[in-house]
């Protein structure tokens, strides 16, 4: 077992991303020919140990959400590489690339569109676990009631549909699916955004218990310190698609070294809590 | 660090989420059902659509005559004997009348459900995997679209001959194209939503995802657009037998039994062959077209009062 505060005793890296590109091209006129290009993800180096948290931050646009979309497969690389344990995943073929879909898994931002809404949350969980025959058709029905109880919701949710719960619970149900596959990384993309600030809380400890008790290595990926902080061992930030810096949660915290990185500190809301519900109570009334 | 968890931690225990459903909770049935209702055309029109089905499936037991029997008075005035009288060749005009709604009916859901079928599929492809497939699929659309539609069915009316399966065949593989465009539409915004992305990371196939995931997701618009396509259909079949393209007599349908007010002496004088089957017609498409509106409305998903 490693210790996950250092992550630099672990060997081998369970992610790497080498010299990572994602351009979009920018299309005009009616033969529709390239006039540029959006360098969404331009150039980026990352390296995720197994069982720790790398948090993620960068603003609206900076291409976190790209990052997330190519390690998951959602997107291809204009250019670089993705070395998931030593293997490089961003041009597998579509079948090695299903094998693969159960070591990678993803939560995403907004848990109301991120659940089919005509779908019991049972089937909504069953499903992957009959597609990849994680466990006999005899033992679904009790890994369903397992992976409830897993994200701490009752057994009778299974019967219900999405829309009878509330944004944290559908956040539940959304990290439950994705530990259904028993992934080793899950790639958290704000998965606390679109929470209550109350809410995030609890889903945040559920993330970091479910990573003590199972093992999972998470990139965590959010658009402000706040979360990120909480939850991180090492913390990169991302600027304009490239990482500008990247350290221990404390040493970033401390002494920041890229401008950018210090301005996004300047504009984290007041650090003490007591300080901050005040001001919060005062503006909404 | 430790005020941030303890901060947290209180949070948490403060604010735990309440984990329970209200007893008397609307279903989704219920709601639909609440929504439809506040249309009282709409109950009207399912009324008359749920009895002319009943007298179309029975129709041999509720009718006193054989559609094609030929009784002893012809071209008669409507009477005890014959409620609506008789046609120029003695066939009781009631019982051709309650046949014909079969034909309609016939007509008006075997129709659309080829069309629906053939355009669902197309659609969903055409939807989700773009590209060129989605260009081909577009073109062919803009194609059939492009055709004066009653001449079309006309010419391929007289080519492969009338008769109600032909009819039928013809209505449903001409009408796709509206149900094409319609799914693909949806699709397109359905297949960029965050639970079809989930499906591909979780490595399901793409039939999977487009059978089980997108499909439950574009069936309300497909239905509501069904519904106007049955009460279209209904009408297209009447005028080709009005034209005699359509059902052929002896089996009598509102269109051909129409046809005999082609006849001046039948318009002015025997008023009881051509507005009774006119009169079906008129309730029935405009029962169904109420029913679609209310369908509309009850299955919005931004409709939650």
């Amino acid at each position: 077992m490693h210790n996950p505060q250092d992550p630099a005793v672990s060997l081998q890296p369970l992610l790497a991303l080498e010299n990572l590109k994602k351009y979009y091209p920018v299309r005009k006129g009616i033969i529709n020919h390239t006039v540029d290009h959006v360098k969404a993800v331009d150039g980026v180096d990352l390296t995720i140990y197994p069982g720790e948290t790398l948090g993620l931050v960068g603003e609206s646009g900076s291409g976190k959400s790209t990052i997330a979309k190519l390690i998951v497969g959602l997107e291809t690389p204009t250019e670089g590489r993705i070395l998931f344990d030593g293997q490089d995943i961003s041009r597998l073929s579509p079948r090695e690339m299903i094998r693969l879909r159960s070591e990678l898994q993803i939560v995403f931002q907004d848990p109301y569109s991120s659940l089919n809404p005509r779908k019991r949350v049972g089937d909504l969980l069953a499903e992957p676990l009959k597609v990849h025959r994680i466990v006999p058709a005899k033992d679904i029905s009790r890994e369903v009631d397992r992976l409830l109880e897993l994200v701490g919701l009752p057994k009778n949710s299974r019967n219900r549909y999405p829309h009878e719960f509330s944004g944290g619970q559908r956040q539940r149900i959304g990290i439950a699916r994705a530990l259904s596959l028993k992934p080793r990384l899950i790639v958290c993309d704000e998965p606390v955004s679109a929470l209550d600030v109350s809410i995030q809380a609890q889903i945040l400890n559920l993330l970091k218990e479910l990573q003590r008790e199972l093992g999972l290595t998470y990139l965590f990926i959010a658009h402000g310190l706040g979360a990120v902080k909480y939850v991180s061992d090492r913390i990169a930030v991302m600027y304009s698609g490239r990482i500008v810096e990247t350290g221990k949660v404390n040493e970033i915290f401390r002494e920041p070294k890229h401008e950018y990185t210090r301005t996004l500190l300047d504009a984290s809301p007041i650090a003490d809590p007591r300080q901050r519900d005040k001001r919060r109570a005062f503006h909404s009334h | 660090m430790n005020l941030i968890k303890r901060y947290f931690a209180g949070r948490s225990e403060a604010q735990e989420e309440k984990l329970a459903w209200p007893e008397g909770e609307e279903n989704s049935r219920t709601l639909f059902w609440r929504r439809f209702k506040r249309h009282k055309l709409a109950v009207a029109g399912l009324v008359v659509i749920g009895i002319l089905t009943l007298c179309a499936i029975f129709a041999p037991f509720i009718t006193a005559y054989k559609p094609t029997t030929v009784t002893d008075s012809f071209g008669a005035a409507p009477s005890l004997q014959h409620w609506l009288g008789t046609d120029q060749v003695g066939r009781d005009q009631l019982s051709r009348l309650i046949y014909a709604a079969r034909v309609s009916l016939a007509v008006g859901l075997g129709s659309i459900v080829i069309s629906a079928v053939i355009g669902t599929v197309l659609g969903l492809i055409s939807g989700y995997f773009g590209g060129w497939i989605d260009s081909i699929i577009m073109r062919l659309t803009d194609i059939f679209m492009s055709f004066p539609y009653i001449m079309l069915i006309l010419v391929v009316a007289s080519i492969v001959g009338p008769g109600l399966t032909n009819i039928i065949l013809i209505l449903g593989v001409l009408g796709w194209p509206g149900v094409a465009r319609l799914v693909r539409g949806n699709v397109l915004s359905v297949k960029e939503s965050d639970y079809v992305k989930a499906g591909r990371v979780l490595g399901f196939g793409s039939v999977r995802i487009i059978f089980s995931h997108i499909l439950p997701n574009v069936v309300a618009p497909i239905l509501v657009y069904a519904t106007s396509g049955v009460a279209g259909a209904i009408l297209d079949e009447a005028a080709l037998s009005f034209l005699g393209l359509g059902v052929q007599p002896p089996t009598p349908s509102w269109g051909n039994m129409l046809a005999s007010a082609q006849s001046l002496t039948v318009l002015t004088s025997q008023p009881w062959l051509w507005v009774p089957p006119g009169v079906m017609i008129i309730l029935i498409v405009l029962s169904i077209n109420f029913v679609g509106d209310a369908l509309r409305d009850a299955l919005d998903p931004k409709n939650n009062k």
